[in-house]
């Protein structure tokens, strides 16, 4: 399998690996919700701080990590950059022209990537440390309650287990298809933006022939073996919250009081340090 | 010498959990002309070994060179490498894509900037020398005609680039006995009519011992033979280890031979029929 860092599942063994993936995912998503309520620089240091806290232990390299911001630094750096030039109010910092930089515009920006870059690193630890099994196993049981409303939740999970379990499959595939493809003197590094989108298609074609014959085979396969998703079925893995699941909540939900203390009761420790020192950076 | 291999080493996704050595200080040259088969078990780093001759796998650790390309240079002629190795890949016909045989194989000879004469010139001649009728075919969707004919466009798509070496990976995969005799002899045809050296995966013995000259046998990523097939054979015992075999002639004259009936060289059903007619005629007088 090749480099591949955001959703690669990383075997450590760790307590983070061994945690229930139910409370894994709630307390991912918990995080994700979280970080948008962090409002000040204090507070990005303690999740930052937080997060390598997770990553240490959970034995995954930080580098592998710090990789996963890589897929969505071109969003980052476009955004932020728009932020710079086009936040109009607050104290000016630099002019010209049309162009106007503020400080209230970087502080902004600045924020943007730390909350975005922190996101991804968050929810990356969740695919490094949970097999593709274990979230859809996860998935299935929290959304369990859907059942109620007739919401086919055990078909929805095997679908999504069988998309995962194949995009390990689909990238090995691409891999020897492009390889054949460059064989026959294809370049899809080079050249003008409409010859590189057609060196696309003889990968994409022979690749989505592929997909329709394994899907196909594998539907062939399921329907010999009698497989049939509406029956009570019984599962060959149970999950089971223990006392570190227990222990993972307490953590994420301090971090998650620290959070909302810094925004809603002391009004963000920036500001707290900042009236301390007597600094004034945005010009009221 | 038209190939030269010193010292390789690979290792896939370094610095990863999933690390794997496929290949360990592998050296061996191929010469002009040369026939060379290459076997070892499941996972030995075959297939590794021969995507590093056509440049597909960045080299990281030893020497290769191909004709005069040197590709332990930093910026190597990979298109013109290309141009020299054509190689066949295993189960080939997944690589199809255009809409008529045709133009399937001439996507090679286009990326290679031959000219339109050129390019309709040697597709039409790939395409009759891997056995198909090529005014039939050339319109069909390679979609639609029978797994053997999609086998033998995907090699027509390599021969149209003019290879002087050509690489194929177990190219009797999955085919039945009789396709893959026709591969088989189409092969051994090519060798003789365009590319004049051949090197061939395979995991069928019998099949490689009957064609080739030479055999390279890779266990765990290590070479650890390089012989003709007749001598090859004489490690039976290590190669078992190995979880290769040996071909049936030979596991035919190792029982004559317990039985006091000494044979010369033999590798395949020919070499055994020869030398079993000689020792029936040297008994007839
Ligand atoms: N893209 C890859 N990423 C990681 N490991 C790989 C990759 N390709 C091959 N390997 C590993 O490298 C080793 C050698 O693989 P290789 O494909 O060269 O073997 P092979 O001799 O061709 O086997 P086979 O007879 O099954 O085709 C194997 O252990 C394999 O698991
Ligand atoms: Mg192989």
């Amino acid at each position: 399998m090749r480099d591949f860092a955001f959703g690669q599942y990383y075997p450590t063994g760790s307590v983070v690996h061994r945690l229930d993936p139910r409370v894994k995912i709630i307390l991912s998503l918990f995080y994700l919700v979280i970080i948008f309520f962090v409002v000040s620089y204090v507070t990005y240091l303690i999740v930052a701080l937080f997060l390598l806290f997770v990553v240490l232990i959970s034995k995954i390299p930080v580098l592998s990590v710090l990789k996963s911001v890589k897929a969505v630094i071109f969003l980052l750096v476009f955004t932020a950059v728009l932020n710079i030039f086009f936040y109009k109010e607050g104290k000016v910092i630099a002019e010209w022209g049309i162009i106007v930089i503020t400080a209230q515009g970087i502080d902004f920006a600045v924020k943007m990537i730390l909350r975005l870059s922190l996101l991804v690193m968050g929810s990356s630890i969740l695919m490094f440390t949970s097999t593709p099994t274990e979230i859809t196993d996860g998935m299935e049981y929290l959304m369990a309650p859907l059942k109620f409303v007739r919401f086919p939740v055990h078909d929805v999970a095997i679908i999504m287990s069988i998309a995962l379990r194949f995009i390990p499959t689909l990238m090995e595939e691409t891999d020897k298809i492009i390889m054949a493809q460059k064989a026959r003197g294809a370049a899809f590094d080079c050249g003008k933006f409409t010859e590189r989108v057609k060196a696309v298609v003889p990968i994409l074609i022979p690749l989505f022939a592929s997909s329709f014959r394994r899907a196909e085979e594998l539907a062939l396969a399921l329907d010999t073996r009698c497989y049939d998703a509406t029956p009570k079925r019984t599962r060959m893995k149970k999950l089971k919250a223990g006392w570190k699941d227990f222990i993972a909540v307490i953590i994420v939900a301090a971090l998650g009081t620290v959070i909302l203390l810094d925004k809603y009761y002391f009004l963000s420790f920036d500001r707290m340090i900042e009236n301390a020192l007597g600094w004034n950076l945005w010009g009221a | 010498m038209s190939i030269v291999i010193e010292n390789l080493s690979f290792t896939y996704g370094k610095k990863t959990p999933y690390k794997k050595q496929a290949l360990k200080n592998v050296s061996f040259t191929v010469n002009e002309g040369d026939f060379l088969g290459i076997i070892g078990h499941t996972g030995s780093g075959k297939s590794t070994l021969i995507q590093h001759i056509n440049g597909l796998i960045k080299l990281e650790e030893g020497k290769i060179k191909v004709f005069d390309i040197d590709l332990s240079q930093k910026k190597p002629d990979l298109k013109l490498l290309r141009r020299k190795v054509g190689m066949v890949f295993q189960y080939p016909e997944y690589q199809l894509f255009d809409e008529t045989v045709e133009k399937d194989v001439a996507f090679g000879p286009k990326n290679l900037k031959m000219s339109d004469e050129e390019i309709k010139q040697s597709v039409k001649e790939a395409i009759e020398l891997v056995g198909l009728d090529y005014e039939s075919i050339k319109d069909k969707s390679p979609f639609e005609i029978s797994g053997g004919q999609k086998r033998r466009v995907a090699i027509a798509g390599v021969i149209a680039m003019k290879p002087k070496v050509l690489i194929l990976d177990e190219p009797t995969a999955g085919l039945d006995p009789k396709g893959k005799e026709e591969i088989l002899e189409l092969i051994l045809k090519l060798k003789e009519s365009s590319a004049h050296t051949v090197i061939m995966i395979g995991h069928d013995i019998d099949e490689l011992s009957r064609y080739v000259k030479r055999l390279i046998v890779l266990n765990d990523g290590q070479l650890v033979y390089d012989a003709k097939p007749a001598k090859l054979f004489e490690n039976r015992e290590k190669l078992e280890e190995m979880g290769l075999d040996v071909p049936i002639a030979y596991k035919l004259k190792c029982a004559l031979s317990e039985k006091g009936v000494k044979m010369g060289e033999v590798a395949n059903d020919d070499d055994f029929v020869r030398e079993y007619l000689k020792i029936y005629k040297e008994k007839k007088n």
